[in-house]
């Protein structure tokens, strides 16, 4: 019964609920960025993959899991094999039991996931005054707009508040996150992370890179996906067209 | 299935089989030589499109149910797994998940097509209700489908649409518990919900072989709503249609496959890549586009139903079985019809009134005899839009059959299809968004409802009885012929 009342609770207060956060919620709408990967021939810019890897090895991963990608699909980005089993390497993994029941550590493979920083969510949240980081790997596609969301979340931390808003302890005010107050401390800032490429250090740089490596992240196989499509669709039309030349003629002695 | 005696087959494999089972035989004359009207236009395609998407989602189902895990710890996990790591595993499950939407497509133009063109009519009503019941199982299906992927809108949806049947007074709860499978939605509503996700497309199949059975004994209708009356009337389905169908079918794919490679996940809700979690609602919960229709329908009636509005309305339904279905009244005169429609109308307004100004002073308050309260009355909405189609062949029962020769029932055909389209809209909107002064959505999707059921309830019989019609053609061969005369002129 107590779950019932709950869930009925619930559901009558669902639709004014939707309604105040879709018109008080007062996120502007979020700005198209060019994006190498969008379009119908569109493809990822490996050397934007790398930088965006980068950032989310050396700021994201220390608070968000991306549990979902291994460091085997890095090849989409243009590491080989042995640079691969480098960087996962550099992680440990607890393993096991082995033959005498222990547990143990040992250096990451390939084929194992990226690491979690967090044994578990409860740690997760423990870490961050109790809200959660969410996992990555799919935040492009679990966000509306996905891509230029993350890319203006990056963005969109203002220090000056708007008038008669107070923040409590270890909130933070972002123009696009839904009700403004966010959890997450401000990640990026210019010149926050070096590249080796030389391309310019800015904030709207990092967050471009950011997106374009978590954007692939949740849709690796973008790039085959778009290519199959092209052949699938110039295959039909052809086909198409064949077909509508024999109704026509089989049609021919009809009136 | 005549009873006509069996020709020999040459082949002398397939005469040996036909002979003992003559499925051969049959084949020729279901899809060889039986006679099909030759005026068919292109609507005709889209039952042929149907049956290739049921194929479609059944053999894509089963590879996809070959890697996926019913266990609401491991679901999530399993479709992504699908995605990342089986090979083709993303091609398999966009084409299945696309898949649902493009039914759905086919589905409703489908069932477009037999009303505009009054396919439902007499002899066609069994074949017309055998399709309701797909429709029906279809959007089951769907809805449990859905709620496999174990995403948020998978698990926020179901709560809303399983705590629907709550409403049913007396068996409501029960009904509840038996879909959960205990008092909250958890794994054994997952386990239960897969196994019938992979039953029903099935049972499916076998509604649609009914479907077409019965096709096969009344024949197609056509876009003249006229019975083929001699051999000039019909050509044999193959070639003609199956050349037709054939490419009708890949120009469907065309559209299909532009969604699947390169905008999979437009028609889905982003909410659904967030893994469930029963602590946190989504702020807005919307159900797939193909029901928003019947969702803004269930939404609409935020009013209890008291005993004079149910009394006022089952007034208004005696005078219109007396007066406008019947044609002739049997048991009432024109007196007592006068004084049907205005005792019940004026019952039906003042209880609606009594129930909005829940203060006012009246004998049994409104409030505390409402034997049908909103939510209940939002459920009842919801199924009789669609129950509706299922006495459409006696809603609607003027002799001529296709809209071309109705103009008025054309016109409102039309008003029909775009109020649909409306509530569709008002079906993915806030309930409370406020369009201009005073006007919301909710009063938005109340005045397409109340269209809704006024075209089934009151325009149709109204039109049966009263729409005259234009002069029909002799035969489908003349119309056929004469258009023929007039483009080449
Ligand atoms: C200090 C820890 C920390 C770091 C570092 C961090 N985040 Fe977060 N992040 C959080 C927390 C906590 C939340 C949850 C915020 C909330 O719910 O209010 C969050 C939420 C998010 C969200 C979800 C916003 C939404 O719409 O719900 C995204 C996207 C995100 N972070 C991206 C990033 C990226 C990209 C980086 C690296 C550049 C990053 N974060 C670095 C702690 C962190
Ligand atoms: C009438 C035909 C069918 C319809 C309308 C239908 C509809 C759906 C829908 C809407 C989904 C959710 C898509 C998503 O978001 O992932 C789904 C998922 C699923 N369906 Fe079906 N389906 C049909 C037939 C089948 C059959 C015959 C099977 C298996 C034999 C099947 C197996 C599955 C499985 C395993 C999933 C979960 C995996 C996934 O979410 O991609 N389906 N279905």
């Amino acid at each position: 019964m107590f779950v019932r009342n709950i869930l009925s609770a619930i559901i009558i207060s669902v639709a004014p609920v939707s309604s105040v956060l879709a018109a008080g919620g007062d996120t502007p709408p979020i700005p198209s960025q060019d994006w190498s990967f969008s379009g119908p021939f569109g493809t990822y810019d490996k050397a934007a993959l790398q930088r965006g890897y980068k950032i989310y090895r050396e700021v994201c991963a220390s608070c968000h899991s991306m549990k979902r990608v291994r460091f085997r699909n890095l090849e989409a980005l243009g590491y080989n094999e042995d640079q691969i089993k480098a960087i996962a390497a550099e992680y440990s993994v607890e393993d096991g039991p082995n033959e005498d029941g222990d547990m143990f550590e040992r250096a990451a493979l390939p084929s194992d996931a990226f690491i979690s920083p967090f044994p578990n969510d409860n740690a997760a949240k423990a870490a961050n005054g109790g809200a959660f980081p969410p996992d990555l790997s799919l935040m492009t596609k679990a966000r509306a707009n996905g891509s230029n969301y993350v890319h203006a979340l990056m963005t969109g931390y203002k220090d000056k508040l708007p008038h008669g808003v107070e923040l409590s302890d270890g909130q933070y005010w972002n123009t696009y996150f839904t009700g403004n107050k966010i959890a997450m401390a401000p990640p990026l800032m210019d010149e926050s992370i070096s590249y080796e490429d030389g391309t310019i250090e800015t904030l709207d740089q990092y967050a471009k890179d950011i997106s374009h490596f978590l954007t692939w992240a949740a849709d690796p196989y973008m790039e085959e996906r778009k290519r199959t499509g092209f052949k699938v669709i110039l295959f039909l039309l052809i086909f198409a067209g064949v077909m509508y030349g024999v109704k026509r003629r089989i049609w021919s002695n009809i009136h | 299935m005549s009873n006509a005696p069996r020709e020999k087959f040459d082949n002398t494999v397939v005469e040996w089989v036909d002979s003992r089972l003559p499925i051969f035989t049959m084949m020729k004359n279901e899809y060889g030589v039986f006679p099909t009207p030759r005026n068919f236009n292109w609507f005709w395609n889209f039952g042929a499109i149907a049956m290739f998407m049921l194929i479609t989602m059944i053999a894509t189902g089963i590879v996809l149910a070959m890697h996926y895990t019913a266990d609401t710890k491991l679901a999530f996990d399993s479709v992504e797994r699908i995605m990342r790591d089986v090979n083709g595993g993303w091609l398999i499950r966009y084409i299945h998940m696309n898949g649902a939407s493009f039914f759905f497509i086919a589905v409703y133009i489908h069932i477009f097509r037999g009303m505009y063109y009054g396919s439902y009519k007499a002899p066609r009503e069994l074949l017309w209700i055998l399709g309701v019941i797909i429709f029906l199982l279809m959007m089951a299906t769907a809805f449990i489908g859905y709620v496999l992927p174990w995403g948020q809108m998978s698990l926020w949806g179901a709560t809303v649409i399983t705590n629907l049947f709550s409403a049913i007074p007396f068996v409501g709860e029960s009904i509840v518990t038996l879909l959960w499978g205990g008092f909250s939605i958890d794994n054994p509503t997952l386990t239960r919900f897969f196994a019938l996700h992979y039953l029903l497309p099935f049972v499916i199949v076998g509604v649609v072989l009914l479907h077409i059975w019965a096709l096969h004994v009344t024949g197609s209708n056509n876009p003249l709503g006229l019975e083929p009356k001699s051999k000039k009337d019909t050509l044999p389905f193959h070639p003609y249609y199956t050349s037709k169908d054939f490419f009708g079918i890949i120009v469907f794919i065309i559209f299909y496959a532009i969604f699947i490679f390169y905008m999979p996940d437009a028609l889905g809700h982003p909410d659904n890549y967030i893994p469930a979690n029963p602590l946190v609602t989504p702020p807005h919960i919307v159900p797939e586009w193909y029901f928003l229709p019947f969702y803004a329908i269930l939404r609409a009636v935020t009013f209890n139903m008291n005993i004079y509005m149910l009394a006022g309305l089952g007034l208004l339904a005696v005078f219109m079985v007396e007066f406008i279905w019947r044609h002739k009244p049997k048991y009432l005169n024109g007196f007592l019809g006068f004084l049907l429609l205005v005792l019940g109308s004026g019952l039906a307004v003042f209880g609606l009134l009594a129930d909005l100004n829940q203060g006012w002073e009246i004998p049994m308050s409104a409030a505390n005899l409402a034997p049908i309260s909103a939510k209940f009355g939002g459920v009842l909405a919801m199924f009789g839009s669609i129950g509706l189609l299922v006495i459409l062949p006696w809603l609607d029962n003027h002799p001529i059959r296709s809209a071309r020769f109705r103009p008025l029932f054309r016109i409102f055909m039309i008003i029909f299809t775009i109020s649909v389209f409306i509530l569709g809209y008002a079906g993915s909107q806030a309930a409370d968004k406020v369009y201009f002064m005073e006007f919301n959505n909710t009063m938005l999707a109340q005045i397409f409802t109340g269209f809704y059921f006024m075209f089934f309830l009151i325009i149709l019989p109204l039109l049966s009885r009263f729409e005259k019609g234009r002069e029909l053609p002799k035969s489908i061969n003349e119309a056929v012929l004469s258009k023929a005369q007039k483009a080449g002129a």
